[in-house]
């Protein structure tokens, strides 16, 4: 057609015009503000508003932040140095605070001559998590290794740690970076193990009690093994029963016997010395560790077909969600003593660790039951009609479909709990928000410094939880399935 | 029909071992092996209470709700002393929960809802502004916020006296006056009062009873009024006006009973060394409040940001195809869909806000927690009856919330077939 009329034209163009250029109005910059910045009166007037905010917020914070003093010993001296540097009726952040008791911030009472105990910890804790959290992509894997690695070899460097456990670490981030590039499985060996360690590191005492407690999950699994598998319907209880027997009467002799034979111990370390960022890391790490498993279950079991433990986890959920944590926070200070034996008088922090936990389960099972509950049904009906036992669909058709579209509630979760630690400060152990800030003002050199430590707890408590919702979309983003 | 079932195959006899490797009776094995453990639990758990108990030579015994107090509130929404009992205290306390969780769920919405709507806008500059306050307030605890805050007022506000005298501190707005102990604001006052309306102690003013009333009727007419002009439009194709009517049912009695009563602010004025005329708001209420807003706000905001996003485009388009005002389109396609994924996650807020209002103890404002699980129990040493009364209320009310709030998702809940 068009051949046609190319025939019945005299003039055809044939070359393309050059495109002119667009008229200044819609050009760079100008035209970005005119759409983003200015597009009606409305948009206008909110620009204005917010230029007013950023200003105001300048005005307010900048003058105090930019007269901080950095090396003062009490606020008397601050005031002073600010006095004489700025001129009378100036005000200035007196960071001095921080220079001088960010150890306690940081560590709350642990000795100082063991600082290399937590820190070790945290540099492991890196090693053990990083295969976990990046499975897939070794490249990232190998920048978070090295990241936290130097983030960690940093805080050695401040706390004075001893030189050999500076070369230890060393040595340990080099083996994983190794490892991680070569053989990543094999750091999920020692992420097994990553639980006794920390304890041991933390705590102190002998290796080899935490040990054997560990050692009972080996016993536990050995013993399903060793159930014929004509009686499969055996190997759980069988398994239950001989962890069991381990933990309540042989790990402790044999803890002691091996103790003998080659002693590993450690200083041991009261709970009562922990506080600060410690504290919210061993509360917090452990919290989400166990939650994440425990809210499965918890999940399964309100879904579950039998009446009675859909019930049970019915009112378990129902119960902790409807209370508040402070609430189970003064159960496990003040009542557990009542609910258990005659004498029993178990470490603080562990309750504080169960019942935040169970806290965190609690939520944890309601967002992972809308992930199950989101799941179309046909999965459900092809997982049956594969012939999969209930573990076996759950475990490879149900599970990973659910956990991946609840990983923004599962992480949600998570944060909430970290943020939750600052609580046990209300039940008199030293949070880093206000168990340490208000023992740091009870000195009189320090009496009434309030924003300067509020801003460094802010701020480090911004840092991880910031980058665990960002790690939440990473993963999301990688598991996804759709659109790619 | 026959009179015999066809024969299948003969169900096995029953053996022991089917209790475990047969599916029909391995759920029944199963619950009732759970439920011993949970059973047996449960009776350790109590057993272990009475032996303490015993040894401790105390019972458990919640007479000691009705002794007295001998405490002060200084917060109180219903007359209260210290010889009252410490069942009133506690009620106190409740209220207390209660009214800082109710003003803080509204404002957080207020809030957090304009804050989703703004990020959303084609503004670059304020829609950086609001995710920068959404992650700064989420990612950092509550706590820290309420402590903040608090300090602000206790440790920045002028002296109630600063406001006296040449170089004085001007009211915000000329209403509002915080110092370092309360926040003066302003009170109503009627120069015609029709009297209180007196139930024991607790005195309840005619006017403000006049008032809700009016604004429920309002209600209640409202609905009537779009229930027929809707009859009106299906029959007849035309809808009447009615939104002048509506706005009528809404303005005309507050004005009337403002003008026949003679209602007056009374802005706070200081006198002596403290002010006096307006409402003194004690500080610890004030910064727990605004804390709690602050944050929920961040969470509501973003809850309202994904359900916005949540509409896909076309819903919008089809509804501007379909010759809809844009203010119609908000209200009759955008909004009914939204408010579909708002409300459950808005639910669990409010809820998370009610419960976090117990961190009123950080600031010292007597809430539930303050009174029956912190004086109470304290004074009279009965912590497990206390903390197990208290956390009953607190599941009561959350029981509640979350109650009424599933009634109203099921009205906005998309009606499937």
């Amino acid at each position: 057609m068009s051949e046609m009329h190319a025939e019945s034209v005299a003039y055809v163009r044939d070359t393309m015009l050059p495109p002119a250029a667009p008229p200044n109005q819609q050009l760079g910059a100008l035209r970005w503000l005119r759409v983003n910045l200015f597009s009606g009166w409305f948009n206008t007037v909110l620009t204005l508003l917010g230029l007013g905010i950023i200003w105001f917020l300048f005005d307010h914070f900048w003058p105090w932040l930019s007269h901080s003093v950095w090396k003062a010993d009490s606020v008397q001296e601050c005031r002073e140095i600010i006095a004489a540097r700025y001129g009378e009726g100036a005000t200035g952040g007196c960071f001095g605070v921080i220079r001088e008791r960010w150890h306690q911030y940081l560590f709350g009472f642990y000795p100082r001559a063991e600082y290399w105990r937590p820190l070790m910890t945290l540099g492991l804790l890196f090693i053990a998590i990083t295969p976990v959290l990046f499975s897939v992509n070794p490249a990232i894997r190998r920048w978070v290794l090295a990241v936290t690695g130097l983030i960690t070899l940093l805080l050695m460097g401040v706390a004075e740690v001893p030189d050999w456990a500076v070369l230890l670490m060393w040595a340990l981030i080099g083996t994983a970076l190794l490892l991680g590039e070569y053989a990543p499985q094999r750091l999920l060996i020692f992420t097994l193990f990553y639980p006794v360690v920390g304890v041991w590191f933390l705590w102190g005492g002998s290796l080899w009690f935490p040990l054997m407690l560990l050692a009972g999950f080996g016993v536990g699994y050995l013993a399903t093994r060793l159930v014929p598998p004509r009686h499969a319907g055996l190997a759980l209880p069988a398994g239950i029963a001989a962890a069991l027997i381990w933990w309540l009467f042989l790990a402790g002799p044999v803890a002691g016997l091996l103790g003998d034979l080659a002693p590993a111990r450690l200083r041991v370390i009261d709970s009562n010395e922990f506080g600060g960022f410690l504290l919210a890391m061993v509360i917090g790490v452990s919290g989400i560790a166990m939650s994440l498993p425990l809210g499965i279950v918890l999940a399964l079991a309100r879904r579950s077909d039998m009446f009675l433990i859909h019930v049970f986890a019915v009112i378990f959920i129902e119960f902790i969600r409807g209370v508040p944590l402070i609430t189970l926070l003064f159960v496990a200070s003040l009542l557990l003593n009542y609910f258990l034996p005659p004498g029993t008088n178990f470490d603080i922090i562990l309750r504080v660790i169960i019942m935040v936990t169970i806290f965190a389960a609690a939520y944890m099972a309601e967002v992972i039951r809308g992930g199950l509950a989101a799941l179309p049904r046909g999965q459900f009906e092809a997982a049956d009609a594969l012939g999969l036992n209930y573990w076996q669909a759950q475990r490879l058709i149900v599970l990973p479909q659910a956990l991946k579209i609840s990983i923004p509630g599962i992480v949600g979760t998570f944060i909430g709990m970290f943020k939750d630690t600052t609580l046990v400060g209300l039940i008199g152990l030293f949070d880093p928000l206000k168990g340490i800030s208000d023992f740091v003002r009870s000195n009189f050199a320090w009496k009434g410094i309030y924003w300067e430590p509020f801003i460094f707890v802010g701020a480090i408590f911004f840092v991880i939880c910031f980058s665990m919702s960002r790690y939440s979309m990473y993963l999301e983003r990688r598991l996804s399935r759709e659109h790619r | 029909m026959t009179d015999r079932a066809p024969a299948g195959p003969a169900s096995p006899p029953f053996r022991p071992s089917m209790l475990i490797y047969d599916r029909r009776y391995r759920s029944m094995t199963f619950q009732v092996i759970v439920f011993i453990i949970v059973m047996s639990l449960v009776w350790w758990l109590i057993g272990n209470t009475i032996t303490n108990l015993e040894n401790l030579g105390k019972d458990i015994d919640f007479r000691f709700l009705f002794s007295r107090a001998g405490y002060d509130i200084p917060q109180q929404l219903i007359p209260y002393d210290n010889d009252d009992s410490h069942l009133r205290a506690a009620v106190i306390g409740l209220l207390n929960t209660l009214f800082v969780s109710f003003l803080g769920c509204i404002a957080a919405t207020f809030l957090g809802v304009a804050v989703g709507v703004l990020r959303l806008s084609n503004n670059w500059l304020f829609a950086r502004l609001m995710t920068i306050y959404v992650e700064i307030f989420r990612n950092i605890p509550l706590l820290l916020w309420i402590l903040i805050i608090f300090a602000i007022f206790t440790e920045i506000s002028p002296a109630p006296r600063a406001y006296r005298g040449e170089d004085a501190q001007n009211l915000f707005l000329g209403l509002i006056a915080p110092t370092n102990r309360y926040t003066s604001i302003p009170g109503i006052v009627a120069e015609h009062s029709p009297g209180v309306l007196q139930i024991g102690r607790i005195a309840i003013p005619w006017l403000a009873i006049l008032f809700l009333g009016l604004l429920a009727l309002a209600v209640v007419l409202r609905r009537w009024i779009n229930a027929r002009a809707q009859r009106v439009q299906n029959r007849t194709g035309r809808r009447p006006t009615t939104w002048w009517i509506n706005l009528a049912l809404f303005v005309v009695p507050p004005v009337a009973i403002w003008l026949i009563f003679g209602l007056r602010l009374t802005v706070p004025e200081l006198t002596g060394f403290n002010f006096s005329g307006g409402i003194n708001v004690d500080n610890s209420l004030v910064a727990l409040w605004l804390a709690l807003t602050l944050y929920t706000g961040a969470f509501i905001a973003e809850i309202v940001r994904a359900g916005i996003l949540a509409v896909s485009k076309g819903q919008s388009e089809a509804s501007f195809a379909l010759g809809l005002r844009p203010n119609r389109t908000m209200n009759l396609v955008i909004l009914p869909q939204a408010l579909r994924v708002i409300v459950p996650p808005l639910i669990s807020q409010y809820l998370n806000l009610t419960k976090n209002s117990s961190l009123a103890i950080a600031v010292g404002y007597m809430d539930l927690r303050g009174t029956l699980g912190g004086t109470t129990v304290n004074q009279t040493g009965r912590e497990l009856e206390g903390i197990l009364l208290m956390m009953l209320v607190y599941l009561a009310v959350s029981l509640m919330i979350s109650g009424v709030m599933n009634i109203y998702n099921s009205r906005v809940k998309l009606k499937e077939r």
